[in-house]
């Protein structure tokens, strides 16, 4: 626990901080992680976080302290982000031109079954941001569609659509990355 | 329901986000339409897929002593996720409650009672919903004698339970499930990184023959004995669930317990 923070109350909120916030810095950082894709960048994302969320633990009201760190996570990226000079491009997200591409299921669909773990974690590192942290949450971190909703800050129909989206997608690469191995593959 | 909507549905029912009258309808197209329901096949592979593959990145020691007090704190665990599985919900109201609130698919449809493929599909339905986080298991044992015990007064037969590690398939737990509108019980097995399922109720039939049944990559093997029906679900291989099945099969008259 940082010493040089200075909060009106810092003995009582260091308690109760540590016993909201402070178990859920797994979770924050699996998020932070998925979202930078960097352990570095990862790390500084939740240590600003981290303090963030002490500073203005006064404002939490006590309903669930994972969603709202999470939140702060989210928000501590994406500002971050968006102050580093080389990525300084922003990300824009059309949910309306990323339809829904799942037509008729092809035959290399079916072997998802052997899939390995650096095709998948490729997979998850190639979906854009708005689509990456509605998996990441919903399979990794297994929230519902609700604290979902209340972590980015969008409507849980939006929620419902961009994680289909993501699945689609994953589903797409993932086959397309399976049939190109079976293509090298020699027997 | 037409194929766009059921394309979009068909995550939140994996997920469990769905309420009945949405399940049902959801369910209803995917009876009727081999594209959306091979799709809903598809994701519960890639939901086993990200679950097997350990993606879950946690927070290195230097942030954990940043943020932990030097005398770890007597629980840093975070408390206990609140189960979201319908079954854990039910079982505070009863279980007739549980059938309607855990597979309120099944109650509508016209159900033709001994039908094999209709037993595969709800057995295959309902692994596929098992693989949900926290919806898998409602007791988590490696003891046949915890797993056992665990089903007594929550059905109305007592379920055959063993261990079969012995021959490469470790017994993980058990859950309380649905079938057709009826209770069944559902042993999970290990098999490597991948889930069999086995569900067991008791008929008025006779020993019958075994059938297999193959569906987008998830196998189900189902027979009766002793009158008790059994389907066993996996995405294994077909040999390999075979091997399972004989291996439960083996001696399958547990030994009675206290
Ligand atoms: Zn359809």
């Amino acid at each position: 626990m940082p010493s040089d923070i200075h909060h009106p109350a810092a003995a009582f909120n260091r308690t109760s901080f540590e016993a909201c916030v402070v178990p859920y810095l797994d979770a924050a950082y699996n998020l932070a992680r998925w979202l930078a894709r960097d352990d570095t960048d990862a790390q500084d994302v939740v240590q600003e976080s981290m303090l963030r969320a002490f500073r203005y633990f006064h404002s939490f009201h006590g309903d669930d302290a994972r969603v709202w760190l999470l939140a702060i996570v989210r928000n501590t990226f994406y500002s971050l982000r968006s102050k580093a000079a080389a990525d300084a491009k922003h990300e824009t997200f059309d949910d309306e031109a990323h339809t829904l591409i799942d037509e008729a299921p092809s035959p290399e669909a079916r072997a998802l079954i052997s899939v390995d773990i650096q095709a998948l974690q490729a997979a998850l590192e190639n979906l854009p941001h708005p689509l990456r942290e509605v998996i990441v949450l919903r399979e990794l971190e297994e929230c519902s569609y609700k604290e979902i909703a209340n972590i980015t800050g969008q409507k849980i129909g939006t929620v419902m659509s961009r994680l289909a989206r993501a699945r689609e997608r994953l589903k797409a690469e993932l086959s397309s990355s399976s049939t190109e191995a079976r293509r090298h593959d020699v027997r | 329901m037409m194929c766009d909507d059921a394309r979009l549905l068909l995550h939140a029912y994996l997920d469990n986000e769905l309420d009945a009258a949405q399940s049902v309808a959801i369910v209803r197209h995917m009876q009727a339409c081999p594209s959306c329901a091979a799709s809903y096949a598809d994701y519960g592979q890639l939901r086993e897929g990200m679950g097997r593959a350990s993606l879950y990145r946690r927070a290195p020691d230097t942030l954990r002593k940043t943020w932990q007090t030097e005398k770890p704190v007597a629980s840093t665990t975070p408390p206990a996720r609140t189960r979201r599985a319908p079954l854990a919900l039910a079982m505070a109201a009863g279980f007739a409650a549980a059938v309607i609130i855990a597979t309120p698919l099944w109650l509508t449809s016209t159900h033709r009672t001994g039908d094999a493929s209709q037993w595969a599909d709800e057995a295959i339905s309902s692994h596929i919903r098992s693989m949900q986080p926290q919806h898998l298991m409602d007791v988590v044992s490696t003891d046949q004698h915890t797993v056992k015990p665990w089903f007594d007064g929550k059905l109305d037969f007592s379920p055959r339970v063993k261990d079969l590690a012995g021959e490469g398939f470790p017994l993980v737990g058990g859950r309380l499930d649905a079938l057709g509108g009826r209770s069944v019980a559902a042993l999970i097995f290990k098999r490597h990184l991948h889930i069999i399922n086995l569900y067991q109720w008791p008929v008025s039939s006779d020993d019958a023959v075994q059938i297999t049944t193959q569906w987008h990559g998830y196998n189900a093997i189902q027979w009766t004995t002793g009158h008790m029906h059994f389907v066993a679900v996996s995405n294994v291989n077909e040999s390999e669930l075979h091997e399972f099945v004989l291996a439960f099969q083996n001696d399958s008259v547990t030994p009675p317990m206290r």
